[in-house]
């Protein structure tokens, strides 16, 4: 793999660029697939204009021999099949002298806007070249030659491509040769570009190729989750189509509801028969399901709500990332409704926060809302199987006939056992009325009080052990942040280090109930605190601000969506401010 | 479900709860929740494994009434809850009960997608075509010149009507009933929650306090003129012309109930991860 001259990276970034419709998508899905056959790591980003079908695509793909969890920040090559309206990609696709352009000679020459960056240019006639093996189509000459600069054998992407046949159709004689012409092209006089090193340890640890989407469904199941109602919506809508046929396989159900209203309601309706419920949503929807979540919180209903997060305010930018529903999740309901919020930190941790999150609604029968986001969601990564986990749903329930059942009793953990309709002697209203400890209405101040207290306590009571936040490093100054701002944070803090500076890294899971004494002990001993988020509005700062006690000089450094926060502008925060 | 290690029948004052209800004197609340109680009686079902599920409103205060299964949640949502619950616990005999405000005002889209979805359970409307508990302002079902402090001179506005919407809509089961005669009314839910699929009982239900002149529908209802029909076309003509007055059972259909996707169920959750392994 180091035999043509390229010297050996930690990674390789290669984004492949193409009208709808040309076959990036799939071409991109076959090279990373064929990486991860390989022993390689990697990921990919799907990016698109907005039209439906037919629009401008790019498939943005970093291949490593470790694993990765964010884009770099640049890449090393574009293909460009053709360069229809490709120049919107330009802030997405950041280029220098050292990347190459390869591109098709009869589509025109590459967008002035990339090509002012100095980069190095190449062309292969892909169209040309698809059109004399008959039957063939070009993203799979693309794919010959993407794979070949990634240091992929032609034997590794066919086996891919024969895959992918499975199932049957035409062509995959036509595309196998398309492969082999696309290697063949590449092989011959393409400026030198860097390779990947070794992929190391193949086959030792089981690995997945999985979106966070998908893990976020397979984390529900494992959870218990088995009812879940849903109305379609960017970019949460494959958390629901994977669960659709996984939750029948498991002897569970899955509703398309008319709106969030209703999928919010009916998850509450299954819970409160038993059932373990979920629905997934965007901010559109969450802002919909404010009102019922609050019906969650005071009739003490486990329900989980996956919050796909996505450019905001109103319809936003629905297929980008964001990470602005922070201050919904947190506080959008009316009254004190204290409610569990959970962030997964990387594309693999989408299975074992939604897992925790149910057994946390479970345990605390109390919405639990999980805020993953658009760029977890949709990316397809190569990722290591994540360790298996002990949570899963399990309320504590109401004997039959026991006796002087109180619903809502007040008790030690705070949490009440649940009567589940079918248990004799223990009937009850679930009530979304402020109510006294039978679940009787009442306005009097005295139940109120007793009620906000219980409903907050078992929250603040739960010890919700180590899981709450990832902690790495050590040393006077720590990066605090969530999501998926932790991949580029942790490259960031892992570039410094290479350079002497010594720093921690606290990627918080657990935003809800706020763990100010967890945080405090993370914190010991540091002297400046930069925290890292990707929202205009600071919304994470000001929640760490009112929340929590910060050591030391705070900077905050945030950033709207969509385009992802990379590890050199971390890197750079962290370096200036170590100099200043 | 099964009613077989019951010993002793049930009476329908079992099923009454020991819990004084809000409802104003005379209202017409009262009746229908006692017609529930014998319905529930009648069918030989045990309090335990019955659910009743409301919204918002005088008459969505009925759960916490009886000794069954209460879900008393947000408004307008009773129908989305109810449908969650039968869905996840198809056991349980589910009534979900509202007011004409929370099922065709604020809960309308609801009410559509039910009577669509036809899962088998049984909604009944207690209509007085008002707001009550929020002190007498125009529902849907209100006449349009009805004056009320929030629509001087009344809304201008056509009144909605639940049935022939049901109808278009594809309830399987469609009935109207009165609270002064909470007999008929039992017969008429027990045939709702005997029907397989979405059953809508629409049960005129007299405010007595901000529609007085309500108690003059006493000598108004009549028993529908003719048999009830499983022809949606002939029901629907029936249905617009008549005054809404008639009682009983309008339309009755053989709409196969809602089915989920099954799968085989076989499966494991650890055996998804199949597809993702490389």
């Amino acid at each position: 793999m180091h035999d043509k001259g390229g010297t050996s990276v930690p990674s390789f970034s290669i984004a492949l660029t193409g009208s709808g419709g040309a076959g990036v998508m799939t071409a991109g899905n076959m090279l990373l697939e064929a990486a991860a056959q390989a022993g390689w790591y990697g990921l990919m980003v799907r990016s698109s204009g907005p039209q439906i079908r037919g629009g401008e695509a790019a498939a943005l793909l970093r291949l490593a021999a470790r694993p990765v969890d964010c884009l770099d920040d640049r890449f090393d090559v574009v293909v460009g099949i053709d360069w229809q309206n490709i120049h919107r990609f330009a802030d997405e696709i950041p280029l220098d002298a050292g990347s190459l352009m390869i591109g098709d000679p009869d589509q025109g020459n590459p967008p002035e806007v990339f090509t002012k960056r100095g980069v190095r240019l190449a062309q292969i006639p892909f169209k040309r070249m698809a059109k004399a093996i008959p039957g063939s189509w070009p993203n799979m000459i693309v794919l010959g030659v993407a794979g070949t600069l990634a240091g992929l054998s032609a034997e590794m992407l066919k086996s891919v491509v024969r895959n992918s046949y499975k199932k049957g159709g035409d062509g995959l004689v036509a595309s196998l040769a398309a492969v082999d012409a696309g290697v063949a092209a590449a092989a011959q006089g393409l400026p030198a570009t860097p390779r990947l090193g070794s992929p190391g340890r193949i086959g030792k640890k089981p690995r997945w190729l999985i979106t966070g989407n998908e893990a976020t469904g397979y984390g529900a199941v494992r959870g218990g989750v088995r009812f879940v109602a849903a109305y379609p919506i960017t970019p949460a809508t494959e958390v629901l189509e994977w669960l659709a046929p996984a939750l029948a396989g498991v002897g569970g159900t899955l509703v398309q509801a008319e709106d969030e209203l209703a999928s919010i309601n009916m998850v509450i309706g299954a819970s409160f028969g038993g059932v373990p419920s979920l629905t997934a949503t965007a901010g559109p929807g969450l802002s919909l399901m404010t009102e019922a979540l609050g019906l969650a919180v005071a009739a003490e209903v486990p329900v989980v709500v996956v919050d796909v997060m996505r450019g905001g305010p109103s319809t936003g930018i629905p297929a980008k990332s964001e990470q602005s529903d922070v201050n919904i999740a947190l506080n959008g309901l009316h009254g004190d409704a204290p409610r569990i919020v959970v962030a997964p930190n990387s594309i693999a941790d989408c299975l074992t926060a939604t897992q925790w999150a149910v057994h946390l609604a479970e345990k605390l029968q109390a919405p639990a809302i999980v805020l993953s986001d658009q760029y977890f969601g949709q990316t397809r990564a190569v990722v290591d199987r994540p360790a298996d986990v002990s949570f899963i749903g399990e309320r504590v329930l109401a004997a039959p006939r026991a006796e002087g059942y109180k619903r809502y009793a007040l008790t030690e953990s705070c949490v009440s056992p649940m009567a589940i309709p079918g248990t004799p002697g223990v009937a009850y209203t679930a009530e979304g009325l402020e109510h006294n400890e039978r679940g009787i209405p009442s306005s009097q101040s005295g139940d109120h009080i007793a009620q906000l207290g219980k409903r907050e306590g078992k929250l603040r009571r739960h010890d919700y052990g180590e899981y709450w936040a990832e902690i790495e490093g050590e040393g006077e100054f720590a990066v605090v942040t969530f999501g998926s701002c932790s991949g580029p944070v942790r490259e960031a803090l892992a570039r410094a280090a290479a350079e002497g500076i010594k720093a921690r890294l606290v990627s918080m899971r657990l935003l809800s109930p706020a763990q100010p004494e967890r945080l405090a002990k993370a914190l010991e001993g540091v002297k400046r605190v930069l925290v890292v988020e990707q929202n205009h509005g600071a919304q994470f700062h000001r929640y760490l601000r009112a929340d929590f006690d910060l050591p030391g000089e705070v900077h905050s450094f945030h950033r709207a969506g969509p385009l992802p926060i990379r590890p050199d502008e971390i890197h750079r925060q962290i370096t200036e401010w170590s100099r200043a | 479900m099964t009613t077989a290690a019951v010993a002793a029948p049930i009476t329908a004052q079992a099923f009454k709860a020991d819990y004084k209800p809000i409802w104003c004197p005379g209202c017409g609340d009262y009746s229908v929740l006692a017609s529930v109680n014998k319905a529930f009686a009648i069918l030989e079902l045990r309090p335990e494994n019955i659910a009743v599920v409301s919204g918002i409103g005088c008459s969505s205060r009925i759960p916490a009434y009886t000794t069954c299964y209460g879900f008393h949640g947000v408004h307008g949502r009773a129908l989305a809850a109810g449908t969650g619950l039968k869905v996840a616990r198809p056991d349980l005999t589910v009534l979900v009960a509202g007011g004409d405000g929370d099922g065709y005002s604020i809960g309308g889209n609801h009410f559509l997608h039910a009577c669509r979805r036809n899962v088998d359970l049984t909604y009944v409307v207690m209509d007085n075509h008002v707001y009550g508990m929020t002190k007498g302002q125009p529902s849907p079902t209100t006449e349009p010149d009805w004056d009320s402090k929030l629509s001087p001179g009344g809304t201008g506005l056509r009144t909605f009507h639940p049935l022939v919407i049901a109808l278009a809509a594809g309830a399987n089961f469609i009935a109207r009933a009165f609270s002064g005669d909470p007999n008929g009314t039992a017969q008429i839910l027990v045939e709702a929650i005997r029907t397989p699929g979405f059953s809508f009982v629409e049960i005129l239900s007299p405010c007595v306090t901000f529609r007085p002149e309500q108690r003059d529908w006493k000598s108004q209802v009549r028993p529908a003129p003719v048999a009830p029909t499983d022809d949606p076309a002939r029901a629907a003509r029936r249905i617009m012309t008549d005054d809404g007055f008639n009682i009983g059972v309008l339309y009755k259909g053989a709409r196969k109930p809602y089915q989920p996707p099954v799968g085989m169920g076989a499966k494991r959750p650890a055996d998804l991860e199949a597809e993702f392994t490389i």
